[in-house]
């Protein structure tokens, strides 16, 4: 009971402080507009804000509050990291780009970074190849041509400095080595190594963050996830993004019993939950893999594209039809144009915005809805390493807390590694979304 | 009330096909599945009662009717474990699936239900908060922290919150085991956890409907003519916005309340809490037909209706279709 | 009239500015203004000249992203730009009140009428809500609302726009307010309904001696309202003076460019005769939305060089009769013949020819021209694809035709619609059309959107066009002084029914069907003794929605 006294009085104490902060506040600055204004609510929060700031303040200098400390340090770290980033993305590009850096929040740039940072980690998590790195340049070549033709000089000159700053961490890459230190299914002797490197607590520097069960190095195992877990996410939303949106804009822009059609089938799909749906469908796929021959990944990236392409299909179509009531739609069907130039030259380039943002948003639920079903144990099969698995694999060590904060660490470090990138990814969206809903306030 | 009518129907005719779907996926299992699940170890007697159970000499549409129609008298058949298990055993003991889910439904109802007493005042206030106050500090704050635990996945923040409030500081039980014979304080009191970590999920998302519904009316005439007649911010706010962002509120709820019937799945798992979610994972792994198939109806028509009283509750927030012309 | 009375606004220097990415750029750059009690300020201008906005700073209010850079606002010796939030609040709704543009959208559609009527006087404590409920219905009896004891007890959406807005000036006098803002109460309405609220409006003002600053963009409306007027153009005061002298005798060049908009008319051509075949035909036309007939036997024709006008209001089917000769809606009986032809009903049946023969031209010219496309490609497309010419070609006929609607092609060929004013969007508009070197061209309401100046250009480059090019247009307006301007014969329509057609100057000299009569006698007319005329002519009974149901 007695905390619940500490609370109220807390409470109590920090409504006192509002009140005194915004009095004191109209005293010193003569009554200023800023504090003339105030309400009482505001007052609160600046006194509620202050005291969790001197709360944290004391926590962080407890001896014990080792994970506090972690989670601050990293906030920090991250939040600088940003703020570079923007800094640098405000330095260098085209003017175009520039200006973007300019007005994005410090979210989106530690968004676009995550993002960034978790391609370049995803890619050159093993030895890439030379042939790799060839088709790269040649890509490359060919897209900076196809910009040169259809935009002006600037635009073409911005791509291909980007194409050749690709290019280049290709090469140095490919120089370089993987950034894995060890195979993901390469198995040590030396199982359950606990992290931290520390040999006094049963660790060993070799192996930064441990061993698993059957001896598997964690950081590699962690480094390879990203190629795993968030390539196959993204190939499932590429497939999804397909079928839906080929779809959806298609009914929006014939309509009819095509439209009543897929719309209904769509309802009825939806009216499953999708995880399970997902799980259910999963259930039987995982009889008939074995039969055909078929790995279950790809059963289960067919299965998320497809339960997650009606999600898009919905969007497309709202979207589309949106577009399909303007008049300059109308003037394009009266002129006599066919379906292909309705749909990729007059809708489409006005779909794209919205469309982008849902395929972001679409790849954190895809990538969450992987992670679940792994970490459930029906989702990316071993011996490939994923982080969902690795989460439900590593989580008893939670439970060591207290005595060896490392070792709880390596579970969260799985999961937090999920976590994270679809933070980034939901940063950069909501942000796009601000942009293009023109919500000025 | 024609339009309530058509809804309902629509419902019913939803659920319908939904289950024709949920049967048919589950036919295209190849005809000898069973051997497969049983594999070596099976018993001759338990292989033919699964054959039996799944009625494998009728036809695809026979066989429907005949499952429909057991539905409906709730017979929602035996497991093939308890099937193994009884034939193993002699045949005595066996448990059907609706014995094995009512309990359990139970149990995932109480959590969905403290999740929801928790989250949906809290998140409708905060949001109404965030609306009053935005683009203030503290709209970006809550702004920043719900994006973050809405892309959290379940798991995150169930081993946060294990971690901070079970292992570090033993306030809470890590583990949720509650069982019937249990007061409603101590099941309360297990249940608190994965009730937080569900609510951390689910708050988020309403709370940043319920702003940026309520931000969105913000533009329109009759909010400025609220301002211009010389209400306060706060009288803006509730009495001219929020009764008009009613129908967009109430439909995140909903979808949320069915993402906790639904979602529960991985946060159940975690905290090994009895509910049907575990059971349906458990089921789904050793491929055990009846138990998956009926807990994927419940989820649907859980889901269905949910939708449904959201749809019905906003057509009856409206004034337009409440007081027709 | 302007007896020396106490100054109750002062307004010295005012300077707004507003937001755009990060940069403020001027609004408003140094306005005065006074007004006296119980006077009535008309402010006219076009759009972006700054009305509104000086409007609502009268009431110390600015909107999201707007703010008061400068200057000062007095409200009976009260300073709204200095003053706290609190007394900013007890000032609004119980002394100077507002009436908005769209009633329909500014009332609350959660509330009945009457609860919003006495939210202010109850809030600010004026009276007590069953006191301000039985005021409520004597306002409404007074501005003629039917069934004043029942109206308030209904919600907005079941209220017609025209009753809403009486019903809002009526809450906009609940307090007995010393000063209204009227913000272009009745640009919205068609107008046999404005007629009603500008003779309600005008006469509680006069009885309740209310002062008044009355905006709108439309000259005739304010010289039936205002005692005095001011011009505004671009943030800056033009002129100002009494409504009388403003109207005989403006001083400056934009105050007459403004009332000489209306002096544009071209001379009508004489009728064809009735051997020529007409170019388009529309032959005993019904239609209908699904089960909602729209159309009734619609019958007219148009011959080449010719304009018709198709007049109506809102609802009338003036629009749906282009979509069934465009084929977008089959109509369900009668057929549509050009040039002696009978076309397919339905657009996808007929021919590339038949499709390039009959073009269009849209009212809301941000949604007719691509946002994604240049002036360029949007022209181009339909060049390209009828003509089938490309490359040097293609580019020559699109700076030819850019020529032809008087924009530079070098500035314009790589620009987006974003990128241009309502008028060069407009006449974008017309270039695709002519691109397709069409005979017929269906004009919808293409200037109903535009400032006054800018529309008296593009309907002389129509005029222009069809003179140099023997084109047929079809004007849908519902604009008599478009009509006025430009049309040949004029067909009258009301309720998907043709009531009256026939030649211009026949049309606009009696006897006129009643509705024709009604709808002609409803346009407010520059002069400013005009509405006294009329309510002494007809009666307060027989003009708008009264008149109409009479019928």
């Amino acid at each position: 009971m007695s905390a619940w006294l500490w609370i109220i009085a807390t409470l109590l104490a920090v409504a006192a402080l509002g009140w005194v902060f915004r009095a004191g506040g109209r005293w010193v600055t003569g009554n200023a507009p800023r504090f003339r204004d105030m309400s009482y609510g505001e007052a609160f929060g600046f006194a509620l804000a202050a005291a969790a700031l001197a709360g944290g303040t004391w926590l962080y200098l407890q001896p014990g509050a080792v994970f506090f400390r972690w989670a601050v340090q990293g906030f920090v770290i991250f939040a600088v990291a940003a703020y570079l980033f923007r800094e640098l993305g405000r330095l260098i590009g085209t003017e175009g780009t520039r200006k973007l850096f300019r007005q994005m929040p410090l979210t989106a740039a530690f968004g676009i970074l995550v993002i960034l940072v978790y391609s370049f980690v995803a890619i050159f998590a093993g030895q890439i190849s030379l042939r790799t790195v060839i088709i790269v340049a040649v890509v490359g070549m060919i897209l900076t041509e196809i910009v040169r033709r259809n935009t002006g000089d600037a635009a073409a000159t911005g791509f291909g400095g980007l194409v050749f700053a690709v290019n280049l961490v290709f090469v140095v890459m490919y120089l370089v080595g993987p950034i894995a230190p060890h195979g993901q299914e390469q198995v040590f002797e030396l199982a359950n190594v606990v992290a931290g490197g520390d040999p006094a607590l049963g660790g060993n520097p070799d192996f930064p963050l441990g061993t698993d069960q059957i001896g598997r190095d964690i950081l590699s195992r962690l480094i390879f996830g990203a190629q795993n877990t968030v390539g196959i996410a993204f190939v499932t939303t590429l497939l999804a993004f397909f079928l839906g949106g080929t779809l959806g804009l298609l009914a929006a822009t014939l309509g009819g019993w095509l439209d009543q059609l897929l719309s209904r089938g769509v309802d009825v799909l939806m009216a499953i939950p999708s995880l399970i749906f997902a799980l259910l469908l999963m259930t039987i796929a995982a009889v008939w893999a074995p039969q055909t021959g078929i790995p279950l990944t790809y059963f289960m990236i067919v299965i998320i594209a497809v339960i997650d392409s009606t999600r898009v299909f919905r969007l497309a179509r709202a979207v589309g039809i949106n577009i399909v009531v303007m008049d300059y739609i109308e003037a394009a069907k009266l002129r006599g144009e066919g379906l292909g130039y309705l749909v990729f030259r007059e809708i489409l380039p006005n779909a794209t915005a919205p469309l982008l943002a849902e395929f972001g948003l679409r790849f954190c639920f895809v990538f969450l809805t992987i992670a679940a079903l792994s970490f459930l144990g029906v989702g990316i099969q071993p011996p490939l390493a994923d982080w969902g698995t690795m989460v439900r694999d590593l989580a008893a060590f939670i439970n060591y807390a207290q005595f060896a904060p490392m070792a709880a660490v390596t579970p969260l470090l799985a999961a937090g590694a999920i976590a994270l990138l679809t933070v980034g990814v939901n940063f950069v969206v909501d942000w796009m979304l601000q942009k293009s809903s023109g919500l000025k306030e | 009330m024609r339009i309530i009518l058509q809804r309902l129907g629509l419902g019913l005719i939803t659920l319908l096909v939904v289950s024709i779907v949920i049967f048919v996926a589950v036919n295209m299992l190849p005809g000898d599945f069973a051997q497969v699940i049983l594999g070596q170890g099976a018993t001759e007697e338990a292989s033919a009662a699964i054959r039996e159970s799944l009625e494998l000499d009728k036809s695809l549409t026979a066989r429907y009717f005949s499952w429909l129609g057991k539905l409906l008298t709730l017979d929602l058949g035996t497991s093939f474990a308890q099937l193994n298990f009884a034939s193993n055993m002699g045949g005595a003991g066996t448990v059907t699936v609706a014995e094995q889910i009512a309990p359990r439904l139970g149990n995932t109802l109480f959590l969905a239900g403290v999740t929801a007493a928790i989250a949906v005042p809290v998140s409708v206030m905060l949001g109404v908060l965030a609306a009053l106050y935005r683009n203030t500090p503290f709209d970006r704050a809550v702004n920043i922290f719900s994006l973050t635990s809405i892309s959290s996945p379940e798991f995150f923040l169930a081993y946060v919150l294990i971690l901070l409030l079970a292992v570090l500081n033993p306030i809470l039980q890590p583990l949720s085991n509650i069982n019937s014979d249990m007061s409603f304080g101590e099941k309360l009191e297990k249940t608190l956890l994965p009730a937080l970590t569900l609510t951390l999920v689910v708050m988020a998302h309403m709370m940043r409907m319920t702003r940026a519904a309520i931000i969105n009316l913000l533009a329109s005439p009759y909010i400025e003519m609220a301002r211009l007649k010389g209400m306060s911010p706060m009288r803006v706010i509730v009495r001219h916005a929020l009764p008009n962002a009613l129908a967009p509120i109430i439909n995140v709820i909903a979808l949320n309340l069915a993402y906790l019937i639904t979602g529960v799945v991985v946060v159940e798992v975690v905290f090994v809490y009895p509910g049907i979610g575990q059971l349906f994972v458990d089921s789904v792994k050793i491929r055990d037909i009846p138990v998956v198939q009926a807990c994927c109806l419940i989820f649907a028509a859980a889901y269905i209706l949910l939708n449904l009283t959201a749809d019905i509750l906003s057509i009856l927030s409206n004034p337009r279709l409440r007081h027709p012309k | 009239m302007t007896e020396a009375r106490d100054l109750l606004l002062k307004i010295r220097d005012l300077r707004i500015e507003g937001r755009s990415d990060e940069d403020w750029f001027p609004i408003i750059n140094g306005v005065d203004l006074d007004l006296h009690k119980g006077e009535v300020l008309g402010l006219i201008g076009e759009s972006g000249a700054g009305k509104s906005t000086i409007g609502l700073a009268a009431m110390g209010y600015t909107r999201d992203g707007v703010r008061i850079s400068g200057g000062s606002v007095e409200f009976d010796g009260i300073d709204l730009v200095n003053a706290p939030a609190r007394v900013k609040r007890g000032l609004l709704g119980r002394r100077i009140a507002y009436v908005a543009q769209s009633a329909a959208a500014s009332f609350n559609p959660a509330h009945r009428l009457i609860d919003q009527h006495v939210e202010a006087p109850v809030q600010h404590g004026v009276s007590g809500r069953s006191d301000s409920i039985a005021d409520g219905t004597e306002l409404y009896r007074k501005l003629r609302l039917p069934n004043p004891d029942e109206i308030g007890f209904r919600y907005p959406h079941q209220v017609s726009g025209g009753q809403l807005q009486r019903a809002m000036t009526a809450m906009a006098m609940a307090c007995r307010p010393d000063l209204i803002i009227f913000d272009e109460p009745t640009t919205a309405l068609d107008v046999t309904t404005q007629i009603e609220v500008l003779a309600a409006i005008r006469q509680i003002v006069q009885e309740f001696d209310t002062a008044a600053i009355y905006i709108t963009h439309d000259l005739a409306v304010v010289a039936q309202m205002a005692d005095r007027i001011k011009v505004l153009l671009r943030g800056d005061e033009v002129e100002e003076a009494d409504t009388r002298t403003m109207l005989s005798a403006p001083k400056e060049d934009y105050t007459k460019s403004l009332w000489a908009v209306r002096s544009f008319e071209r001379t009508e051509k004489p009728l064809a005769g009735a051997d020529e075949v007409p170019v388009v035909s529309v032959r005993g036309v019904t239609a209908a939305y699904g089960d909602t007939p729209v159309l009734h036997d619609v019958s007219f024709d148009i011959h080449a060089g010719r304009t018709v006008a198709v007049v109506g209001e809102s609802g009338s089917g003036k629009s749906t009769t282009a979509r069934c000769i465009t084929g977008l809606l089959p109509p369900l009986e009668g057929e549509v013949l050009f040039n002696g032809q009978v076309l397919p009903a339905d657009y996808r049946k007929r021919t590339k020819d038949q499709l390039r023969q009959a073009q269009m031209i849209y009212q809301m010219a941000d949604t007719a021209l691509n946002p994604r496309r240049t002036i360029g490609q949007i022209i181009g497309r339909p060049v390209q694809f009828y003509s089938g010419l490309h490359g040097l070609r293609l580019r020559d006929r699109v700076n030819e035709l850019l020529d032809q609607i008087e924009l530079d092609p070098d500035t314009f060929y790589h620009r987006l619609p974003s990128e241009l004013s309502g008028g060069q969007k407009q006449r974008v508009g017309i270039a695709r059309a002519l691109a397709a070197e069409p005979e017929f061209i269906i004009c919808d309401e293409v200037t109903s959107a535009l400032d006054q100046l800018v529309a008296e250009g593009i309907l002389r480059l129509l005029a222009r066009l069809q003179d140099e090019l023997g084109l047929s247009y079809m004007f849908i307006t519902h604009d008599l002084a478009t009509v006025r301007a430009i049309a040949d014969e004029v067909v009258v329509m009301k309720d998907g029914r043709v009531v009256e057609q026939g030649g211009k100057t026949e049309m606009f000299h009696p006897p006129h069907h009643a509705y024709t009569d009604l709808l002609l006698s409803s346009v407010p007319e520059m002069d400013p003794d005009w509405l006294d005329r009329l309510l002494a002519q007809r009666g307060v009974d027989n003009i708008g929605d009264a008149a109409v149901d009479k019928m």
